[in-house]
């Protein structure tokens, strides 16, 4: 079990050696009006935290970055660099670009072990807001909100606060001490975070509006829809995320994959499935997609890693049926042919008939999205298209005038990043201390 | 394959590569090493009354992630028994009877001293005398080194005690804490000097650490200021070099010092004026073997500019070297900036913008900034920035107008 525990918890990308970070740090052009800070959703100031870490000046590189990103050290670790600030990076012209994401890390690892708080709470205006959910969005909008020096309320439904990176990326990309950490970082400038408290269940939503002046909605996404196969109910079927969770927490009780493991779904989820699933001991994981490879979500490095992993990929693949009785033992698909892009521009896949085959497997992971919470909205009077929450982009405000929402249950991009999450979170709670400061909202 | 051998002032070497005397010329084992490694000749760590030094001697500068582009000590002459170094010189050169062995010297001044000193140096079989005027530390306060080089009399009076007890090439090697380099240069040769050698250390304190605020390298509680050397110093060695070897009244080989560390240091010191080159820095980090570098480079360097010799190479660029009255106002270069090499830093554009003349804009909505040459006054900072070789090009733009110097515009001023 300890050797389990070492598989799935030992983080996949390592630190900077110190000396290996200033060498780096020392590939950075400090270019003018840098195009890595436009890269960065929520436009750090790249070139000045890297001359701190060239400068052996760790606590102003850390402060750098968490002045514009909270979850600093998170995005460090998760965010999609090359498609970002690395992908900007102009030494990538020719070169290998500076390794943002790394160093980053390397500041704030560095606060994190020196355990300072680095910023304070504004005067106190007055002003309340509710914030629901203590995920990315939450913490990122509590944190600005706190600056401002207006009270903030969070409500959480789960035990801990830290939304998907508490509970939902695997522990070797994002160890839970960096989240916690971050949580805390939020708790110390004044944020009062209550844990297991669902709006909608144990607090009334019209009373958040009426008791606050403004409210935040970060609730994230719902459970995705299942497969719609027979079968699905057997012993063995698993949802990814609740699979990560339990690894989050190590609580692996009840968990029986066996050898042979069909992950159904292709994006940065399934990878993470998929690979906790060669950690776990299973000798053979597969991957059923029923597009093809130029359709997956997944990041790049993300598609690597799984195949460095040892996962097997089966394109243009469809599960039709779980086998079993009681316990899966197999997994039948049908193959599939591309057709007409989507209106994502993803193109659509179809069956071809007669091309059943039959896959032996110990267990099923289903990581095929998760769902907006059209319902919600509906019931709390929030106007929304398809379950997807209508935002005003520049704002982050809902129909409703004192309502904002950001992250995943923003509705305004398909797919949030954390860092696109926290963006949206500061932008919001700049947006309401704003109109909080104008009595607009009030 | 060019022939890289040397002969200065009768001293012969088979390749103009010198380790310049210091902590890596100490004793006869480091000698040999050396030779052994390939170096064409090595001046002695100074021989003289052995002093005591203290520990914590060397201090360096980094930059970026570079070490040592500056080292700077406080560490005095040898601190050997004379006898010693006397008789290791012997053996040495009866072991390697092809390379140059010279002998750094620093007694008192006072001409018995000498006359005995340089006696038995020549009595060892060794190639030549390097006479040390430069040192800037520890050996100043008591009257040698520096205190000697400072003062073109004392310089010239010295130098003539120690040629004529010399049989052998007495080279005086030169401080360069001296406000004009060529005053102490031309004592020298007045005083008899077959050679001369410069740089010296430069007076330097290294720094502080931040934390403590002691001097670096700091002995106990304090520090002292201590000589610099490394590849910083290079361009104050050039300076000093070209200026006497631009000198008419001085004909007299001169043995470059400071900062080389790779052939093509060596070319520009060569090429400016030094008929050998010594290295010190640049060996202490690396050890002898870098030596291997130094010469297979040279070597190459004149096959392909079909210089049969480096004794052809020898002052070759001096004539380029003027002074500032003579350099012809008309000539005009501007930057270009290649727009496919250019990477977007837009570090041309905030250089020009902050520290320069304003004439390298940005135009919205493309990564690579345009240069008004109608403004662009060619001061080259520009090219100096970017990072990518090759991409800011200083492109000569005809003026129509013929070549005029201030000299000259003075004189025609003058004369109208």
């Amino acid at each position: 079990m300890a050797d389990l525990k070492a598989r799935t918890t030992e983080e996949v990308v390592g630190p900077l050696d110190p000396d290996e970070a200033v060498q780096e740090a020392n590939r950075c052009l400090y270019c003018y009006d840098a195009p890595c800070i436009q890269g960065c959703p929520t436009h750090i100031d790249i070139p000045v935290f890297i001359r701190g870490i060239a400068t052996g000046h760790l606590k102003g590189a850390a402060r750098t970055i968490l002045d514009a990103n909270i979850l600093g050290a998170t995005c460090a670790r998760v965010c999609p660099t090359e498609a970002l600030c690395e992908g900007a990076c102009v030494v990538g012209k020719h070169q290998r670009p500076v390794s943002i994401g790394r160093l980053q890390r390397h500041a704030t690892d560095w606060l994190a072990q020196r355990g300072e708080q680095l910023f304070t709470p504004g005067s106190p205006t007055g002003r309340r807001v509710a914030i629901v959910g203590a995920g990315p969005a939450g913490l990122g909008c509590a944190f600005e909100l706190r600056r401002a020096g207006h009270a903030v309320v969070m409500f959480e439904s789960r035990p801990e606060a830290g939304g998907l990176d508490t509970y939902g990326i695997v522990s070797y990309r994002l160890p839970v001490a960096v989240s916690r950490w971050e949580v805390e970082q939020v708790r110390a400038m004044g944020a009062e975070i209550r844990t297991g408290v669902t709006v909608g269940r144990d607090v009334a939503f019209a009373d958040l509006v009426r008791d606050y002046d403004a409210v935040f909605l970060a609730v994230g996404l719902r459970p995705g829809p299942k497969l719609g196969i027979p079968g699905e109910d057997l012993a063995g079927v698993y949802d990814a995320l609740d699979l990560i969770e339990r690894h989050k927490r190590d609580q692996y009780e009840g968990v029986e994959l066996g050898d042979r493991v069909a992950v159904i779904g292709a994006g940065n989820t399934a990878v993470d499935a998929a690979t906790l699933a060669v950690r776990m001991g299973a000798a053979e994981v597969m991957i059923l997609y029923r597009r093809s490879e130029a359709e997956m979500t997944a990041y790049r490095y993300e598609y690597e890693f799984a195949k460095e992993e040892g996962v097997h990929y089966h394109f243009l693949t469809a599960p039709t049926r779980i086998l079993g009785e009681g316990r899966v033992t197999g997994i039948e698909c049908v193959r599939q042919t591309l057709g007409e892009p989507d209106e994502r521009g993803r193109r659509t896949s179809a069956p071809v008939p007669g091309s059943e085959h039959v896959f032996q497997v110990t267990s099923v992971i289903r990581a095929i999205g998760q769902a907006h919470p059209g319902q919600l909205w509906e019931s709390w009077g929030l106007e929304h298209r398809g379950g997807r929450l209508v935002v005003d982009p520049a704002t982050m405000r809902t129909s409703h005038p004192r309502v904002f929402a950001g992250g995943d249950a923003s509705g305004l991009t398909r797919d949030v990043t954390v860092v696109d999450a926290v963006e949206q979170g500061k932008r919001a709670a700049h947006a309401m201390a704003a109109a909080l400061g104008e009595g607009e909202v009030a | 394959m060019a022939d890289i051998s040397i002969n200065f002032a009768g001293i012969t070497s088979p390749n103009p590569f010198w380790l310049a005397s210091g902590p890596l010329s100490n004793t006869g084992y480091q000698v040999h090493r050396a030779f052994e490694a390939g170096w064409g000749g090595a001046v002695w760590k100074t021989v003289g009354e052995p002093i005591i030094n203290t520990t914590s001697r060397l201090g360096g500068m980094d930059y970026g992630s570079r070490r040592l582009v500056g080292l700077n000590n406080i560490e005095l002459i040898s601190d050997r028994p004379i006898e010693d170094n006397l008789r290791e010189i012997r053996e040495v050169k009866r072991a390697w009877p092809d390379r140059a062995v010279i002998v750094s010297l620093m007694v008192d001044s006072d001409p018995d001293i000498w006359h005995d000193i340089v006696r038995r140096v020549v009595d060892t079989g060794a190639d030549g005398i390097e006479m040390n005027f430069g040192c800037p530390h520890g050996m100043s306060e008591r009257g040698m080194g520096s205190a000697v080089g400072q003062v073109p009399e004392y310089t010239e009076r010295i130098t003539s005690w120690a040629v004529e007890a010399s049989e052998i090439p007495v080279i005086v090697k030169l401080t360069p804490n001296v406000t004009d380099v060529r005053f102490p240069g031309r004592a020298a040769v007045r005083g008899g000097a077959h050679g001369l050698s410069l740089i010296n250390t430069i007076n330097s304190l290294m720094g502080l650490d931040v934390d403590t605020l002691l001097p670096i390298p700091h002995v106990g509680n304090q520090g002292a200021h201590g000589g610099y050397c490394g590849p910083a110093v290079k361009p104050i060695a050039l300076h000093m070099i070209s200026s006497l070897a631009r000198e008419a009244d001085i004909r007299v080989p001169i043995s470059g010092i400071g900062g080389v560390e790779t052939w093509r240091d060596a070319v520009e010191f060569i090429a400016l004026g030094s008929t050998s080159v010594q290295v010190c820095t640049a060996a202490m980090h690396y050890g002898f073997r870098m030596v291997r570098d130094l010469t297979a480079g040279l070597s190459d360097y004149l096959d392909e500019h079909g210089i049969p010799s480096v004794m052809d190479l020898v002052g070759r660029a001096v004539p380029a070297v003027t002074d500032w009255g003579n350099l012809d106002l008309n000539y005009r270069v501007v930057a270009r900036i290649d727009a496919e090499k250019c990477i977007g830093c837009n570090l041309c554009h905030i250089a020009c913008e902050d520290g320069a003349h304003q004439c390298i804009d940005r135009i919205p909505g493309q990564s690579v900034p345009k240069v008004d040459e109608d403004e662009c006054v060619g001061c080259n900072l520009c090219a100096l920035v970017c990072p990518v070789d090759g991409c800011i090009t200083m492109t000569e733009v005809p003026t129509g107008k013929p070549p005029q110097s201030w000299n000259e515009r003075q004189k025609l001023m003058a004369g109208a």
